[in-house]
C-alpha cells in the first residue's frame, strides 16, 4: 500500500467492478456445498428442493422440469453471490492489509533478536528510525515521529513518548526518527492488523443478535409455508387435482422468504464494510447494531463541537482607553506569543481594525507566560510595558505599578465570564501611567453545521450531552450555541461513567469517543465506545471500535451507518414478505384451475398458461435476489427523519411496493416465458 | 323496515353499546387485577386451597398453576359425567359414554366448547350446572388470568413476577365473570329464556301428538356461555333454539355479551401499561378485522344467487326465521371472531364465502377480538411480530412498549405464530387422507373439505362451533380433534407465558423520536396487514380448495 492511499482503496466502492465479478462467481459456486448453507435455514430449504426437482427431472426429463430445476438452482446461486460479493470486496481490503503486516525481526532490549511473530507480551523492544515496530504495544521510553500512513491511511507522520495519552503505537508501523522502547501488549496472531484482517475478511464474522432474531422468524415462515404446502397434497388428491412434486417445491420456494434469506449476510457484511470505508474498524457486529440503537451520544466538546481552541471576538477598551489603541496595543503583546489564542488576537486585531502584523520588533523584551504570574506581555524599546492575562493577575499588576483600576473592568469581565467567554485583561504602563486599556474576549468557536446537525439527531430521538473540563456557566453557554440537549460541565472520569449509567437505566444506549486511559472505564461501560486511533492502548480495548482518523465527529456518521443496516434489513424483510401475495396469485390458479375453473378468477394476472405461471414466479423470485444486491451492499436510502416519517416512507416504498412490484415483475416474465415452445 | 335496514340498525346498535360499556369495564377490570385488596369471599377461597394470595409467582410457577388447575378440571368433569346416573338432578341421564366424556371435558376446559353431545339427551341438570357451567367460568377467568401475565410481562421491569394465578383465576370469577353474568342472565330470562329446575314438560301438539319440552338452568348458564366466549348450548341446537334464543333481540343481546369483554381487554391492557393510545391501537386492529368480517359474511349471505334464495330475500337455509340473515351473519361472524363458538344458524348452510370468511375469522387466531383473554394475548404476539418486521425500518432495534425484541422473544413469538397453524394444516391433511376420517365425510368436494377444515381449525383456535355435515363423533376424530384442541389451547399459553417472563425481566427503553410508535393509525394498518399476510396467508391454498373453489 503506498502512503497516500487509505486501507480502503476507492475502487472497493463500486458494486460489482469486473476484478471482483468472476471470483464472486467462483465463490458462489463453491458455498453450493450444503454444509455451509446450514446457517442460512432458508436457502438450505431452496437448495433441497433443487436437488429435489432435479432428481425428478432427471426421472422424467421434461423441458417445464428441467426449468424448474435450472432456476431453483439458480435462486441458491444468486443468494450465494450476494454473499460472496460482499465478501469480495472484504478479501481485497485484507490482501492490501495483509502487506502492512511485518515479517521483520524484533530486537528485544536485552540484545537478542528473534522474529516479530515471536513476541510474546511483556517483551520489550528497541525500534529505531528506519525500522518497523515488530508489534502492538505502549511506548516506555523515548519519543519518534512515526508514520501509521499503513494502518490509517495518513501520510503525516505522528508524535509517539512514554507516558501519558500518545504512548499506544500499532505493530506495522514504521519508526522515522529516534529512538523508543516499546513494551509489546499484543499475542501473536492477535495484533491490530490482525484483527483488521479478520474484520474485513469477514473470517470472524459472528452473526449479531438482531440477525439471529429475524434468522428465527425467518426460518419459523418457512416452517409454515413448508407445512402449508406439504399438507396441501393431501387436500389437492381429494379434490382430484393431485400435484406434481415439481410444482409443489416450486411453490414452497416461492413462498418462503428467499429474497431477504439470500441477502441477510450480504447486508450484515456490507454494514460492516461501510465502516471500513470511514476508516472505522468495529470490534464486533454487535457494535455496529448497537449504533443503530443509541439513544445518547456523549461528546466531547473540544475538537468535536467546539474548534480546538479559543479566539479573540471582540476587543473592549475600558477607562477611555480607545478602541484601536487597544488593538493595536493587544497585537504587540500577542507578537510572541505561540499559542492559539495568541494567534487568534494578531489575526484579529488585523482583520478588525487593519493593523498589519509586525513580526519581530527591534529591542523589544518579551515576557513569557508563567503559572505564577499569568500574564505575558512585551517591554517595548521607548519603555512602554504591556501585559496580557487573567483579569486578576493584571489588575494586580498595574495597581503594583502605582496605577489603578477602572471600575467599569470588573464589570466588563464579569458581563464575559457570564456568556461564556474568557476575559483576558490588557494593561499598559508608560508616561501616562499603569492602567488596564481593556478587556479581550475569548471564546469558544463552535463548529459550522454544528446546530443543524445536532437538531438532526434530536428528530431521530438522539440526545447530544456536551462533556467538557469548563465549569458551568462557560459550559452551558457553548452548549446553547451548539445546540446540544446538555452538558456535564467540570466532568471527572467518574462523572462521565456515572452520567452512561444513569442513562442506560433510564433505558438509553450511549455512545462515546475517548482517547485516554481515563477514558476506559466509561468506554467499557458505554454500548458504543469509538477510541481514537491515537489514542492509549487501554482506550482502544475498552472501546469496541477504533476511528483511525482520529476523528470525534464522527460518531454521528457512526450512529448513521447503525441505522442504515438495520433499515435495509428491515426494508428487505418487509419487501420480501410482502411479495407473497402476487406468487399466490400467479401458482394457486394454476395449479387448480384445471379441477375447478372458477378458480381461474384468482389468475388476475391473466398469466398465459399453468406451467408459464408457475415459472415465471420461480423466476421472478430469482431474479429479484439478482435485482436487490445492490441495494443490500449499498444500503437503502437513508435520511434522517423521525421514526414515524421513516416509518411511512419505508413502508410504502417496501411494503406497499413489494406488494404490487411482483405482480407487474410476473407478467412482463410470463410474456416472454410463454414464448417458448412447449411452456404457453 | 328492510332486511338490510335491520341489519344496519342492529350492528349500529350494538356498536353504540360496546363503546358505551368497553371503558368502564376495561378501567374496572384494570383495577380488579392491580389492587391489593382482597374481598372477604375471596380469602375464604385462598384459605380453603391455601393459597399465599400476596405472593406472586414467576412465570413457570404461574404456568404450571394454570396447566395444573386445567388437568384437575378435565378430571373432575369426566367423572362427574361419568358418575351422574348415581348423583342428584341427573334427570335420569346414564352416564356419559367414555369418548364423548373426554372430549366434552377436554373441550369445556379448553374454553372451546365443542359439542359432540346433545346436551338435552345427555347431560343432567348437575352436570350441565356443576361441571360444564363451572368450567364456562373458570376456562374464561383461565384465559383471563393468562392475557393479564402477559400484560404485566409489557407493564412491568426487571422483575420475574407475573402475579398470582390463583388470585387473578378467582377476581375473573368473583368480581367479572359473576356479577356480569347475573345481569345478564336476568335480561335473558326478561327475555324469555328458561330457567328451571324442571326435567322436563310432555305436550300435546294440536295436531294430536305429544312433544317434550326439555327444560333446565338455560338462561344462568347462557349468560356465562357468552359473556365467557365459551359457546356450548344447553340444547343441542345452542343459541337457534327457541328455549336458548326466544327473540331476535335477544340474540343480538346475545353477540353483545360475547364481544363484551375481548373488546374492553385493550382498554385494560392500556390502562395497565399506562399508555391508553396503546390500547386504542389494539382495539383499532380488532375492531378494523372485525367490521369486514361481518361486512363480509353479511354481503356474500345477502346477494347469494339461486331462484329459491332470491325468493327468500337472502341465503336462508340453516337460518332461524326470527333472527332473519342479517342477525345470523352477524351472530356468526362474532361467534368466530371471538373463541365462542356459540351459533344461532348453521355454518353448513352458508354460501360457500360467507363459510369462508367465518372459517377465516378462526385462522386469523381468533384476535379481532377473540376469546377472553386469549384474543388479546394472541394479538399481543402478532403486534410483536409486526414491530419486529417493520420496526427495523426505523433503523432501530425493535422494540414494542419498550421491550426489546431478541433472540429469545422471537424464538417464543414465532413458536406462537407456527404452533395453530401447524395443528390446522396437519389435522386437516391427514383427516382428508387416512380412510377414517373420510368416512366422516358426509358432503363430497370442495364443501366437505371446507367441512373437515372447519372442523380442526375449530377445535385448534379453541372456538367450538361446528360446520356440521361431518360425523365428528367417530374414535378418529373424538381423539385427533380433541388433542388439536388440547395443544391448541396449552401450547400457545406455555409460548406467551414464556415471553412474559422474558419481558418483565426486562428494563424498559426510553421513548424518543427514533422510538417505533405503536399507537399509530399507521401501526393499526400495519398489524391488520400483518394479520392477514402473515397468518392469513398460509391457510390461502387450503381455502382455494374449499370456499373458493365452492364459491367463486
Amino acid at each position: 500500500m503506498t502512503s497516500t492511499t487509505g486501507p480502503v482503496p476507492a475502487s472497493t466502492l463500486s458494486l460489482l467492478s469486473a476484478g471482483q465479478l468472476g471470483p464472486a462467481v467462483a465463490g458462489a459456486v463453491r458455498k453450493l456445498d450444503p454444509r455451509g448453507l446450514v446457517r442460512q435455514p432458508v436457502i438450505l430449504v431452496v437448495w433441497v428442493g433443487s436437488v429435489f426437482s432435479t432428481v425428478l427431472a432427471v426421472l422424467d426429463p421434461t423441458l417445464f422440469g428441467w426449468l424448474i430445476a435450472g432456476w431453483l438452482w439458480l435462486t441458491v446461486l444468486f443468494a450465494n453471490l450476494a454473499e460472496a460479493v460482499a465478501e469480495g470486496r472484504g478479501k481485497a481490503q485484507a490482501a492490501t492489509l495483509r502487506k502492512a503486516r511485518t515479517t521483520t525481526v524484533a530486537h528485544l532490549l536485552d540484545g537478542r533478536e528473534v522474529p516479530a511473530a515471536g513476541l510474546q507480551p511483556g517483551d520489550t523492544v528497541v525500534v529505531v528510525a528506519g525500522q518497523v515496530i515488530p508489534g502492538d504495544g505502549d511506548v516506555v521510553e523515548g519519543i519518534a515521529s512515526v508514520d501509521e500512513s499503513a494502518i490509517t491511511g495518513e501520510s503525516a507522520p505522528v508524535i509517539r513518548e512514554s507516558g501519558g495519552d500518545r504512548s499506544a503505537v500499532t505493530g506495522g508501523t514504521t519508526v522515522l526518527s529516534d529512538r523508543i522502547v516499546v513494551r509489546i501488549t499484543s499475542r501473536p496472531g492477535e495484533t491490530f492488523v490482525d484483527r483488521m484482517i479478520a474484520l474485513v475478511e469477514g473470517a470472524a464474522r459472528q452473526k449479531t443478535p438482531n440477525e439471529i432474531a429475524l434468522n428465527i422468524l425467518l426460518s419459523s415462515l418457512t416452517v409454515v409455508f413448508l407445512l402449508a404446502v406439504v399438507t396441501l397434497q393431501p387436500l389437492a388428491i381429494y379434490s382430484g387435482a393431485r400435484q406434481d412434486t415439481a410444482v409443489l417445491i416450486a411453490l414452497v420456494v416461492c413462498l418462503i422468504p428467499t429474497t431477504i434469506g439470500a441477502l441477510l449476510s450480504a447486508i450484515g457484511i456490507a454494514g460492516m464494510d461501510r465502516l471500513v470505508q470511514r476508516n472505522v474498524l468495529a470490534m464486533s457486529g454487535r457494535a455496529v447494531e448497537a449504533a443503530g440503537d443509541v439513544g445518547t451520544l456523549l461528546l466531547d466538546k473540544t475538537g468535536t463541537i467546539t474548534l480546538g481552541n479559543r479566539q479573540a471576538t471582540e476587543f473592549l477598551p475600558v477607562g477611555g482607553a480607545d478602541e484601536k489603541e487597544l488593538a493595536d496595543a493587544a497585537q504587540l503583546a500577542s507578537i510572541a506569543d505561540a499559542t492559539p489564542e495568541g494567534r487568534s488576537v494578531v489575526v484579529l486585531a488585523k482583520t478588525a481594525y487593519g493593523l498589519r502584523e509586525r513580526s519581530d520588533l527591534p529591542g523589544a523584551r518579551f515576557v513569557a507566560f508563567t503559572a505564577q504570574t499569568r500574564m505575558s506581555g512585551v517591554d517595548l524599546p521607548d519603555g512602554r510595558q504591556l501585559r496580557k492575562g487573567a483579569a486578576a493577575a493584571v489588575t494586580g499588576w498595574v495597581r503594583a505599578q502605582g496605577g489603578t483600576v477602572a471600575p467599569e473592568v470588573g464589570q466588563v469581565v464579569d458581563a464575559i465570564a457570564g456568556s461564556g467567554g474568557t476575559p483576558l485583561a490588557l494593561a499598559a504602563c508608560d508616561d501616562a501611567g499603569a492602567r488596564v486599556l481593556g478587556v479581550i474576549h475569548l471564546k469558544d468557536v463552535v463548529k459550522e453545521g454544528m446546530r443543524g446537525r445536532f437538531d438532526q439527531l434530536r428528530r431521530m430521538g438522539i440526545r447530544t450531552v456536551m462533556i467538557t473540563g469548563d465549569n458551568e456557566r462557560t459550559a452551558r453557554a457553548i452548549a446553547d450555541e451548539a445546540g446540544v440537549d446538555d452538558v456535564l460541565a467540570e466532568a471527572t472520569p467518574e462523572d462521565k461513567l456515572a452520567l452512561i449509567r444513569r442513562e442506560q437505566d433510564g433505558g438509553r444506549l450511549v455512545a462515546m469517543t475517548g482517547d485516554g486511559t481515563n477514558d476506559a472505564p466509561a468506554m467499557a461501560q458505554a454500548d458504543v465506545g469509538v477510541a481514537m486511533n491515537t489514542g492509549t492502548t487501554a482506550a482502544k480495548e475498552a472501546g469496541n471500535m477504533v476511528d483511525l482518523d482520529s476523528n470525534p465527529t464522527k460518531l454521528i456518521e457512526i450512529v448513521e451507518i447503525g441505522k442504515q443496516l438495520l433499515i435495509t434489513r428491515g426494508s428487505l424483510t418487509t419487501f420480501s414478505i410482502a411479495n407473497d401475495l402476487a406468487k399466490y396469485f400467479a401458482i394457486l390458479p394454476a395449479m387448480f384451475a384445471g379441477a375447478f375453473p372458477t378458480l381461474d378468477a384468482l389468475n388476475v394476472m391473466r398469466l398465459s398458461s399453468p406451467q408459464s405461471a408457475i415459472l415465471s414466479a420461480v423466476v421472478f423470485n430469482a431474479l429479484i435476489i439478482v435485482a436487490l444486491v445492490p441495494l443490500a451492499l449499498r444500503g437503502v436510502r437513508y435520511t434522517p427523519a423521525s421514526a414515524s416519517a421513516m416509518l411511512r416512507r419505508n413502508l410504502l416504498v417496501y411494503g406497499a411496493g413489494g406488494a404490487v412490484l411482483p405482480f407487474v415483475g410476473i407478467k412482463l416474465i410470463d410474456l416472454l416465458v410463454s414464448l417458448l415452445p412447449g411452456i404457453a | 323496515m328492510s332486511a338490510a335496514a335491520a341489519g344496519w340498525l342492529q350492528v349500529a346498535l350494538l356498536v353504540a353499546a360496546l363503546v358505551a360499556v368497553h371503558r368502564p369495564l376495561g378501567d374496572w377490570m384494570a383495577r380488579v387485577f392491580t389492587t391489593d385488596r382482597h374481598w372477604r369471599v375471596e380469602q375464604l377461597v385462598y384459605r380453603a386451597v391455601s393459597v399465599d394470595a400476596d405472593s406472586e409467582q414467576r412465570w413457570p410457577v404461574h404456568l404450571r398453576s394454570v396447566l395444573a388447575f386445567s388437568v384437575i378440571g378435565v378430571l373432575f368433569l369426566y367423572l362427574l359425567q361419568r358418575v351422574q346416573l348415581w348423583l342428584p338432578l341427573s334427570n335420569d341421564m346414564t352416564a356419559v359414554e367414555p369418548g364423548s366424556a373426554w372430549n366434552t371435558a377436554v373441550s369445556f376446559v379448553t374454553n372451546t366448547n365443542w359439542q359432540g353431545y346433545s346436551g338435552e339427551s345427555t347431560m343432567g341438570h348437575l352436570v350441565q350446572m356443576a361441571g360444564l357451567a363451572v368450567q364456562n367460568f373458570v376456562s374464561a377467568a383461565t384465559g383471563i388470568a393468562v392475557a393479564i401475565a402477559v400484560v404485566r410481562g409489557f407493564a412491568r421491569t426487571r422483575t420475574d413476577r407475573l402475579g398470582n394465578f390463583w388470585v387473578d383465576l378467582t377476581r375473573a370469577v368473583t368480581r367479572i365473570l359473576l356479577p356480569l353474568s347475573m345481569i345478564g342472565a336476568v335480561v335473558l330470562v326478561l327475555g324469555g329464556v328458561v330457567q328451571n329446575l324442571s326435567s322436563g314438560t310432555e305436550v300435546s301438539t294440536l295436531a294430536g301428538a305429544t312433544q317434550f319440552l326439555p327444560g333446565g338452568p338455560v338462561a344462568s348458564q347462557e349468560a356465562i356461555k357468552e359473556i365467557g366466549t365459551n359457546g356450548g348450548g344447553f340444547y343441542n341446537a345452542n343459541s337457534a333454539h327457541p328455549f336458548e334464543g326466544p327473540t331476535a333481540w335477544v340474540s343480538l343481546f346475545q353477540v353483545f355479551l360475547l364481544l363484551l369483554i375481548p373488546f374492553a381487554l385493550p382498554r385494560t391492557f392500556g390502562r395497565m401499561v399506562g399508555d391508553q393510545r396503546q390500547g386504542y391501537a389494539i382495539l383499532g386492529v380488532m375492531a378494523t378485522l372485525a367490521t369486514a368480517s361481518i361486512t363480509l359474511v353479511s354481503w356474500f349471505e345477502a346477494r347469494a344467487g339461486g331462484t329459491a334464495t332470491q325468493l327468500a330475500g337472502a341465503a336462508m337455509e340453516g337460518k332461524e326465521v326470527r333472527y332473519g340473515e342479517p342477525l345470523s351473519a352477524l351472530f356468526g361472524a362474532a361467534t368466530t371472531l371471538t373463541s365462542t363458538g356459540a351459533v344461532n344458524s348453521l355454518h353448513d348452510s352458508y354460501t360457500p364465502l360467507g363459510g369462508g370468511v367465518v372459517l377465516l375469522n378462526m385462522m386469523l387466531g381468533e384476535v379481532a377480538p377473540g376469546g377472553v383473554g386469549s384474543g388479546l394475548y394472541g394479538m399481543l404476539v402478532l403486534a410483536v411480530v409486526a414491530v419486529f418486521v417493520a420496526g427495523l425500518m426505523v433503523g432501530r432495534t425493535p422494540e414494542y412498549l419498550g421491550k426489546r425484541l431478541g433472540r429469545r422473544e422471537m424464538t417464543l413469538a414465532s413458536l406462537y405464530l407456527l404452533a395453530t397453524p401447524a395443528l390446522v394444516l396437519i389435522g386437516t391433511a391427514v383427516a382428508i387422507a387416512v380412510p377414517a376420517g373420510q368416512a366422516s365425510l358426509l358432503n363430497e368436494g370442495p364443501h366437505g373439505l371446507s367441512e373437515v377444515l372447519y372442523a380442526f381449525t375449530s377445535a385448534a383456535n379453541n372456538n367450538g362451533s361446528a360446520f356440521a355435515g361431518l360425523s365428528a363423533n367417530t374414535p378418529f376424530f373424538n381423539v385427533a380433534l380433541g388433542l388439536a384442541v388440547a395443544f391448541g389451547r396449552f401450547l400457545p399459553i406455555v409460548l406467551v407465558l414464556a415471553l412474559a417472563g422474558r419481558l418483565a425481566a426486562q428494563g424498559r427503553t426510553a421513548v424518543t423520536a427514533g422510538t417505533f410508535p405503536t399507537h399509530r393509525p399507521l401501526f393499526v394498518g400495519l398489524l391488520t396487514a400483518v394479520t392477514l399476510v402473515v397468518v392469513g396467508l398460509t391457510f390461502f391454498p387450503a381455502l382455494a380448495l374449499g370456499p373458493l373453489a365452492e364459491g367463486l
